[in-house]
């Protein structure tokens, strides 16, 4: 039976309770995208702002919503802030596969120490894939900020 | 104060009938289940699904068309339904009944049908700021189509219709769309007084009665109001249905909603004409199975007896909002008025800075069933300041043991969150 001290562990809470990385970062240069769990009405602004060789400058959210999506999105923010695009990418998927809804999720499995070290705190969200109904929460400020750096990439084009 | 006043009563009252209902009898998570969501959908007694069953089992064909034994046994039931529910809301006639697949859609009938033919530029339509989406979006929608405008009736803080604001708005408004028992603050409106407003000033009244109906007598002469509309699954019924009551002079007057057949009197190449009320309305194959259960679900209602429905829930609302101030005082926020007699069914709260969501979640794994979210009132919330809140609601089959429940279950969000 899935535990709830497994989904609500301290760091979870810290992070819900003094979310790192909360504000706004003017549009341009950063890029903005903003995610909606119309289920819950969980919300999640994002902006980013990447240099020129793909680095991630600044990162910042506003949102309102549960626990598990605030933390979640205060954990992206730390873990990616000074990182890549491509390595956002990399954390992505490995967060994804973490939840059950990657491709391959079987028995490559990294251990904790190194999902650690891919996801940093993120990690400690491991134990959303027992609730699933609270994967979207866990999920929303990851594919919010994959869409601000989509969002990015059209704006340079034009 | 009624009959039912001590707990033991209550618990008397609501175990009689928990063993009608199979579901109620169930774990979650290792533990008795403790449904208290009834306010999103009730459970159901056996005879509802019974009564489903054995039409599907022994003469299930379709309606009003054909002349052999199943479809005049199925045709019988369907209207046989009609009339139980015209009884059950004390409809002056069957005709009256209008059934479609829930009140969302009994609600869009009367803003499409009525209100295209009626509003036009400069038109106001009035909103109660309590209203649920459905009696809300289909109202944007026709005044975006006729040039209507929409205002909006103010709420005190503890969520209770202003009335002297009403009686201003009224004046040389069009129609009055108000709910007579919100589903997230839970006040019983006074709705007959409100619908007697309406009517001193020539506004037609469209009541959402989806949270009324399952909770006390639904006497539709005695409101007043133009149209009332019902949800069958939130009143013991199959989801699938809903009733639209209208009064005939309306319904008579209005254009058909949905085109097709059933609804026709008559059609050739150059057009067609429709058929009376209420066929007017229930254009292609109903849900004739739902119709069906909706019918046994009022008459076991009505077994039950709707004034004993209203004392259980005052009495089990009074248990609950005692028991919830009692365990957490300062730490909860109760939404809504804080008498039993001026609510129906349900108390929203919010608790420390633990989400809707996050309670939802650890009361599941005590077994306990709540709702969290913005219950489809988004005005409502940002009237409060809040994108969310935690709900539980009632019907006669819960307990005081249920609600104990909930508050142990609620301990243990609160301890979790360290708070
Ligand atoms: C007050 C009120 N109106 C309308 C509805 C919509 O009911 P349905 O989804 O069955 O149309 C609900 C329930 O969700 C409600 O509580």
């Amino acid at each position: 039976m899935p535990q709830l001290d497994d989904l609500y562990k301290e760091v979870i809470l810290d992070h819900y309770r003094r979310p790192r990385r909360r504000g706004t970062i003017d549009v341009p240069p950063a890029t903005h995208a903003r995610g909606y769990n119309p289920l819950c009405g969980d919300e999640i602004d994002m902006y980013v702002s990447v240099g020129d060789s793909g680095e991630i400058d600044a990162i910042a959210f506003e949102g309102k919503g549960c626990a598990i999506s605030q933390a979640s999105a205060s954990m992206l923010t730390e873990r990616v802030q000074g990182g890549t695009v491509a390595d956002f990418g990399d954390a992505f998927d490995r967060f994804k596969a973490m939840l059950g809804l990657g491709d391959d999720d079987g028995p490559a499995f990294s251990t904790d120490e190194e999902l650690g070290r891919q996801l940093g705190d993120a990690e400690a969200l491991q134990a959303v894939r027992e609730f699933p109904s609270r994967i979207k929460c866990a999920t929303l400020a990851w594919n919010t900020l994959d869409q601000a750096l989509a969002g990015r990439e059209s704006f340079e084009e034009t | 104060m009624s009959d039912l006043a001590s707990i033991r009563e209550i618990d008397a009252f609501a175990e009689s009938l928990r063993k009608d209902f199979p579901i109620l009898h169930r774990t979650v998570h290792d533990r008795p289940l403790v449904y208290l969501d009834s306010a999103a959908s009730s459970q159901r007694p056996e005879a509802v699904i019974e009564a489903m069953d054995t039409y599907y089992r022994t003469y299930h064909s379709n309606i009003h068309r054909g002349a052999h034994t199943l479809g005049e046994e199925a045709t019988a039931a369907y209207d046989g339904a009609r009339t139980k529910i015209a009884r059950f809301v004390n409809s002056p006639t069957p005709e009256q009944i209008v059934f479609t697949k829930n009140v969302t859609e009994a609600l869009n009938l009367v803003a499409h049908s009525w209100g295209r033919a009626n509003l036009g530029e400069g038109d106001r339509i009035l909103l109660s700021t309590m209203e649920h989406h459905a009696n809300i979006v289909p109202w944007f929608m026709v005044a975006e189509m006729t040039g209507a405008t929409v205002e909006w009736v103010p709420i005190s803080d503890d969520g209770v219709l202003d009335l002297d604001a009403l009686a201003r708005m009224l004046r040389g408004a069009s129609v009055l769309a108000c709910t007579a028992v919100s589903n997230v603050v839970g006040t019983l409106n006074p709705i007959a007084d409100i619908c007697a407003m309406a009517r001193g000033e020539g506004v037609v009244s469209v009541v959402d009665a989806a949270q009324y109906t399952p909770h006390q007598v639904t006497d539709v002469v005695a409101i007043g109001a133009d149209f009332l509309g019902f949800t069958g699954h939130k009143a013991l019924g199959p989801t699938g249905v809903g009733v639209l009551w209208g009064r005939s002079d309306l319904l008579d007057s209005m254009p058909p909603f949905l085109g097709g057949g059933e609804m026709i009197e008559h059609v050739d190449y150059d057009g067609f004409s429709t058929a009376p009320v209420p066929a007017k309305f229930e254009a292609g194959t109903m849900p004739i199975a739902e119709v069906i259960g909706l019918g046994v679900a009022v008459d076991y209602l009505a077994d039950v007896g709707m004034d004993r429905v209203r004392d259980h829930d005052v009495a089990i609302l009074r248990y609950a909002l005692a028991a919830l101030t009692d365990a957490f005082g300062a730490k909860i926020r109760i939404l809504g008025p804080l008498d039993p007699e001026q609510r129906s069914g349900l108390v929203s709260f919010e608790l420390g800075d633990v989400h809707p969501h996050d309670i939802s979640t650890i009361l599941d794994q005590e077994g306990v069933a709540i709702r969290a979210g913005h219950h489809c009132a988004k005005p409502l919330h940002a009237r409060f300041g809040v994108t969310a809140s935690a709900r539980a609601s009632f019907q006669f089959y819960n307990t005081t043991a249920e609600v104990d429940q909930l508050v142990h279950a609620l301990d243990i969000a609160l301890e979790l969150f360290g708070l």
